[in-house]
């Protein structure tokens, strides 16, 4: 497979991190990485990290089952991921990703048919003190309200 | 970027460049005594820094508060293998939310801090290990890292001092058991994240089965300020044998969360009402989980305690990671005890049957429990169901969500029966229950 | 030597070496602590958490499966809590698996089941949903029904720690955790069929035995695997005079519990539908049922007829019948029929072999030395796919002592993997490759040296002179095709040597000779299939095939006599390392005849005196006759096998290393045998080649 430069770049680095015979360590990263590229971790993504870490391929595809943010099938260009862990529970958590999943019309780990939105629900993501907590892609955002979420919804279906 | 306001009460330490412009850069960092501990240390033997460490009485910050200069000292001196540094930045114990702020704040404090610690062990590489949610962290500790490379912090001949130090990150990519040490570093060798056999313990067999030392990531920050202070007067902050300040995290029905540095030893009352600003609209105490969810949880009554590592222990729960829950009346105990409950079954690595089979067993109890499907005899079945899992699964996953659940029927059990319906059959539904009359 | 310990377990005190597991230091007390993950041979677990065990001042239940012993340890291993948790494991661990066990194939003999009974609750609590995912099919020989899977991840490291393959891992987490295959929906294996076996339960199921019969309404019969040479012990499970199964629970044999796919599965060819039932006459042209004394008369009327003309015969024998059938055959050979023109299908020098060590002791190395050996190598040999036994040994030897191997091939095998030093050397290359290795060969402590065809002649010689020339004790296996290659060179099936590598005054001709040879009035084939890949020069020659099925030879002949195949008879079959053991017959086949009782009976028709021919019979003078044979009767009636210096002192063999050329068979080939196995044959698409070893 073929990646972007700044990829590649990062892939490069990271393989170089760690020792000659254990390039199987950077197994996870690669998957993460690519996975932000490609957009999944589909079966060539499996090969191709296979392939460059020196790493049978089951053994990269029970990685690719462990790990909750590695996903096998495409997501939404914005993945709203809300926490109902403990902490965001107690100050409305729970309502948030109910709000999200009628909003979105879609529910737990599912993908909009237009693939802009996808909704999961997450367990804690460390934003506890400033909950109730959302994360879309990589962007926290804290102390979210329904409003707050309908506003940061739209917005991001405006710019797409 | 700052996500709540200091409080006046904190004993800033740790905390000690947070809000400083540009505090995450290496200048600020530098102009603010920055790596001075680490050329302190390079004057120091090896053994005199660990010394420090056990002097500092500092704890591990993860949640055990196993003592860090002990650990330290089970390194062999003489290993032919190379030794490695890893930080546990795998924050995920829910209510925690500390190391993402220090990070974040003061990236090269953690740099400096795995720093001594190499000095201590004699390693020449570390690994960062984040989790795969804390993305933009890996980031910024890449910019620190090459800061610190760029500047010679990092590398071959750090300042002249003759020593070698190599820090990179390592990403994680969702499994909270990857916070257990032995199972980051399975993730970190590109693995499944399944805790591995103890003993042997990682400051034998770590990294590659080479000699390692895990820390959290406060453990880390605290070690620079041991250097920089002297190992007694950091012991002196807090209480006998729990050295120095905690990050604690602050979240629930309060008025002003957040993440604040405070002594070891505070009142837990205290740091609810003078740095949590109190309950929430008047509302009363009901009970407080002291230190993430794995912790057993507190009454309302029994909150009247000094928060160390000790004292918590001894009133039958655990300082753990900081993450103080502050629940009011209002709070529903069967849904929390749910929520937990279902945490735990959604992050069991499967590896172990009581744990693999037991939250999720537990797991479709509360749910039903919760959703008034409860049967009578399900209340002393979780009960019985928590303690088959206590203290006989292969890591302490099983016992973190046995922990909880236990205190909850015990403490709680008059909300656990008024949620019983009098006779119930199963039926084929999904996971539910349906009464007859 | 470790330190030896004083611990107690239930109140009786016993002494161990310290560092011994307590699983272990139980047993040996005959207390047993019960387990699933533990698997004796292979990694610790610690997952399955059955094996619990109470410890004086250890504040938890620590697992036995990892506890090791030290001194003082007292230990209690039925105590009220370790009861109680094991009840309470169980208890878990039924909470999602199927209770299907009226259709499981497991039910009878599933250790889950065991345990339940012995350990478990009498009631169910758990009053919730079951996880349930459907079963799947991952290749023709294995399915795999996740919701009975217990994860004790012995299937997992079966495949990956004892056969090196790896297929086998594990996805999702938590209560949804399945074993998953490499090839991502199905698998990419040997087949052979050790994750089934060894699957505490039903998760893992056979394509060939599932749904087919109950444990109970099996009879079980230990015989010799019939393939390759290696000599595995197969345990066939009969129904109704048809084979259900193979497999090697009891670890009886020199095997243990190890079979390849042809040892598990590849009996099928035994009722292949196009299994001979009737003897075959040709008349006018074509092959005609006849009966077998219609048969046994032209076939001793033919032979008489030759005989009295001073005519030609050829006799080539087989490298799967017994050794009986083969000493018999080639004694009514020469002195019934008065010929030496006798020969099989060679397929290694073990003759040059045996005169280059001249009747040295301790000089060949048993299928159990090649676990205990320090140092091995492989010289010309795809032990993977050719001696699938010998390849596992050397590995087990590997994971367990740290054995050094060494490969000398022409092209990638397996044990490169695990092996010290790889070489590649092409053919006649393969001793100077050796030469390279000399330092670190002698290193080894001591050395066992495995060959291939690729060594034959004055190459035997080199070799035999180069491990001598180590200063460290040497042993050696000279790797033969088939189940009794090693035995049909012991009988004797030779030109130019009988029984007993004793010389004979006048060599005969040599298979391909009579082939060739235009004036050869009679070729008599005792499952051999020349023909296949040769042709014959007297078109007029009378042929009489003895064989299971119709082979190109067959098809030519005048007279095909329906044999009986090796687990249909008694007899003895000696391995590629010399050991001999004992057939049992599991089945028979209506119409079909031992070989030796089809000898016998046309030596009878002819009127000549061949002596009484029941194998045990044939075996008594067989002891007599060949010195490796003189086992005690004991170790053959228990199933074991025996080894010993088959000759003392030279071997004046011509050698002729022309005519050595092992048949090539991979892991999923065997000759004639291999193609009227569906088993072997479904799985054809799967990689296969020798020197062509590639990791997935």
């Amino acid at each position: 497979m073929n990646f972007s430069p700044a990829l590649e770049a990062r892939i490069s680095k990271i393989l170089g991190n760690y020792p000659e015979d254990r390039k199987r360590s950077a197994v996870i990263p690669l998957l993460l990485f690519i996975q932000d590229e490609v957009g999944a971790v589909t079966k060539e993504v499996v090969d191709e990290v296979s392939h460059r870490t020196g790493t049978p391929r089951v053994q990269v595809d029970e990685v690719v089952g462990f790990y909750s943010m590695l996903h096998r099938k495409p997501i939404g260009k914005y993945h709203v991921q809300v926490c109902t862990n403990v902490s965001c529970m107690l100050v409305g958590g729970t309502e948030l990703y109910h709000h999200a999943a009628k909003k979105l019309g879609i529910g737990h780990k599912e993908t909009a048919a237009d693939g802009v939105f996808s909704l999961e629900e997450v367990e804690c993501m460390g934003a506890c003190s400033w909950a109730p907590a959302v994360q879309i892609n990589y962007d926290f955002h804290h102390k979210v309200t329904p409003e707050k979420l309908d506003q940061l919804l739209d917005s991001l279906r405006k710019i797409q | 970027m700052l996500y709540n306001q200091p409080s006046p009460h904190e004993t800033r330490v740790l905390t000690r460049r947070f809000g400083l412009p540009n505090s995450a850069s290496i200048d600020t960092y530098l102009a603010s005594d920055g790596y001075k501990a680490f050329l302190k240390a390079m004057q120091m033997a090896p053994d005199e820094i660990v010394g420090e460490v056990k002097t500092s009485a500092l704890r591990g910050r993860g949640g055990a508060g196993f003592p860090t200069g002990m650990k330290w000292s089970f390194v062999p001196r003489n290993s032919p293998k190379p030794k490695y540094i890893v930080v546990n930045a795998d924050e995920s114990e829910p209510a925690t939310c500390k190391d993402r702020v220090l990070m974040e704040e003061d990236p090269h404090g953690l740099i400096e801090g795995t720093m001594i610690a190499a000095r201590a062990i004699g390693s020449e590489k570390g690994y960062i290990y984040i989790r795969g949610e804390y993305r933009y962290l890996i980031d910024h500790m890449d910019r620190a890292i090459d800061e610190a490379y760029a500047r010679g912090w990092l590398g071959k001949n750090i300042q002249g001092t003759g020593m070698n130090f190599d820090l990179s990150t390592h990403t994680g990519a969702g499994a909270y058991e990857c916070g257990e040490e032995s199972a980051l570093l399975e993730s970190l060798e590109g693995k499944r994240g399944n805790p591995r056999l103890k003993p042997p313990f990682p400051a034998t067999h770590g990294v590659y089965q080479c000699p390692t030392v895990v820390n959290n990531v406060e453990t880390f920050y605290a070690v620079p300020h041991i250097i920089n202070m002297g190992g007694q007067a950091f012991a002196d902050l807090g209480t006998p044998k729990n050295g120095g300040t905690r990050m604690f995290c602050l979240s629930g029905h309060i008025n002003n969360p957040g993440v604040f540095e405070l002594k070891m030893g505070a009142n837990l009352l205290w740091m609810i009402d003078a740095v949590g600003g109190g309950l929430r609209s008047g509302r009363k105490l009901k009970a407080v989980i002291p230190g993430g969810s794995s912790c057993p949880i507190l009454r309302a009554d029994e909150c009247d305690l000094a928060m160390d590592y000790d004292t918590v222990a001894k009133a039958g729960s655990m300082l753990g990671s900081g993450g103080v829950v502050i629940m009011d009346d209002t709070t529903d105990m069967v849904a929390v005890g749910l929520r937990i409950m279902s945490f735990y079954a959604h992050e069991s690595c499967g590896w172990c049957i009581p744990c693999r089979e037991g939250t999720t067993w537990l797991k479709k109890m509360l749910w039903r429990m919760n959703n008034g499907e409860g049967r009578k005899q399900d209340i002393d079945l979780i009960n019985e169901l928590s303690k088959n899992m206590l203290g006989r699964t292969f890591c302490a996953l099983g016992d973190a969500a046995a922990m909880p659940t236990i205190s909850l029927v015990e403490k709680f059990r008059d909300e656990f029966e008024a949620k019983v319906r009098p006779v119930m059959v199963p039926v084929s539904g999904p996971d539910q229950l349906v009464a007859i009359s | 030597m470790s330190q030896t310990v004083n611990i107690t377990i239930n109140g009786r005190q016993t002494q161990v070496p310290q560092g011994t597991l307590i699983i272990e230091a139980a047993k040996a007390m005959g207390i047993e602590v019960p387990a699933f993950c533990y698997y004796e041979g292979y990694s610790l677990q610690a997952a399955c958490r059955m094996c619990l065990v109470e410890v004086e001042k250890m504040p938890k239940l620590q697992p036995g499966c990892t506890l090791t012993a030290n001194e003082g340890m007292v230990i209690h291993t039925e105590s009220p809590n370790v009861v109680a948790a094991r009840k309470g494991t169980l208890e878990f661990l039924l909470s999602n698996h199927p209770l299907d066990c009226p259709v499981c194939d497991k039910g009878g003999e599933c250790e889950l089941q065991d345990m339940v009974f012995r350990y478990g609750a009498g009631e169910s609590r758990h009053v919730e949903n079951k996880v349930h995912t459907p079963e799947k099919q991952w290749s023709p020989v294995v399915f795999y029904d996740a919701p009975r899977c217990i994860l004790c991840y012995r299937c997992v490291r079966v495949c990956d720690e004892g056969l090196g393959v790896g297929a086998l891992g594990v996805s999702n987490r938590g209560v949804i955790s399945e074993i998953v295959p490499n090839g991502e929906d199905h698998l990419k294996c040997d087949e052979c069929g050790a994750c089934i076996d060894i699957c505490p339960v039903g998760a893992l199921t056979s394509g060939s035995y599932r749904y087919q019969t109950r444990p109970w309404e099996m009879t079980h019969v230990g015989t010799v695997c019939t393939h390759c040479g290696d000599g595995c012990k197969t345990t066939l499970g009969v129904k109704n005079n048809e084979i259900m199964r193979g497999n090697n629970r009891d670890r009886s044999g020199i095997n243990g519990e190890f079979l390849c796919i042809k040892g598990r599965y590849a009996f099928d060819f035994t009722s292949h539908n196009e299994r001979l039932q009737a003897p075959l006459v040709r008349v006018n042209g074509k092959l005609e049922p006849v009966s077998w004394s219609e048969a046994l008369a032209t076939v001793a009327a033919k032979f008489k007829e030759v005989k009295a003309a001073g005519g030609r015969f050829g006799v080539i024998g087989s490298t799967r019948t017994t050794n009986e059938e083969n000493f018999f055959l080639q004694k009514f050979a020469r002195t019934g029929l008065g010929t030496n023109n006798i020969d099989h299908h060679r397929s290694g020098d073990l003759a040059t072999l045996l005169d280059a060590l001249s009747g040295r002791e301790n000089a060949l190395a048993s299928v159990a030395d090649l676990y205990t050996a320090k140092g091995a190598l492989i010289v010309g040999a795809d032990l993977s796919q050719q001696h699938p036994l010998i390849a596992f040994q050397l590995r087990a030897n590997f994971r367990h002592h740290a054995a050094k191997l060494f490969t000398v091939t022409p092209g990638p095998v397996r044990e490169d993997e695990i092996a010290l030093a790889a070489v590649r050397a092409q053919a006649g290359g393969e001793l100077q490759a050796i030469e390279g290795l000399r330092e670190k060969l002698a290193a080894a402590g001591d050395l066992t040296i495995l060959f291939g065809d690729a060594i034959k002649g004055e190459a035997v010689r080199k070799l035999v002179a180069f491990g001598d020339s180590l200063g460290i004790p040497v042993r050696y296996v000279c790797l033969l095709d088939n189940s009794n290659s090693r035995g049909a060179v012991d009988m004797g099936l030779l030109p130019d040597l009988g029984p007993g590598f004793k010389a004979v005054e006048k060599p005969g001709l040599a298979a391909p000779e009579m082939l060739a040879d235009a004036k050869l009035d009679v070729l008599w084939l005792v499952g051999a299939n020349p023909l296949k890949s040769a042709t014959l020069a007297n078109a007029g020659a009378f042929v009489v095939v003895q064989d299971l099925f119709l082979t190109e030879t067959a098809q030519r002949a005048d007279v095909v006599l329906p044999a009986a195949s090796a687990y249909e008879k008694n007899g003895t079959v000696t391995n590629t390392c010399g050991e001999v053991q004992k057939l049992k017959p599991a089945i028979r086949t209506m119409g079909a005849k031992a070989d030796l009782e089809i000898i016998g009976l046309i030596a009878r028709e002819m009127g000549i005196n061949a002596g009484i021919w029941t194998p045990d019979k044939v075996f008594a003078e067989i002891q007599q006759t060949v010195r490796g044979y003189n086992v005690p009767a004991a170790v053959l009636t228990a199933g074991a096998a025996a080894l010993t210096m088959p000759v003392n002192g030279r071997v004046a063999s011509q050698a002729r290393p022309e005519l050595i050329r092992s048949a090539g068979d991979t892991l999923f080939t065997s000759g004639s045998l291999g193609r009227y196995s569906k088993v072997l044959n479904s799985v054809m698409e799967s990689p296969g080649g020798l020197f062509r070893h590639e990791r997935e």
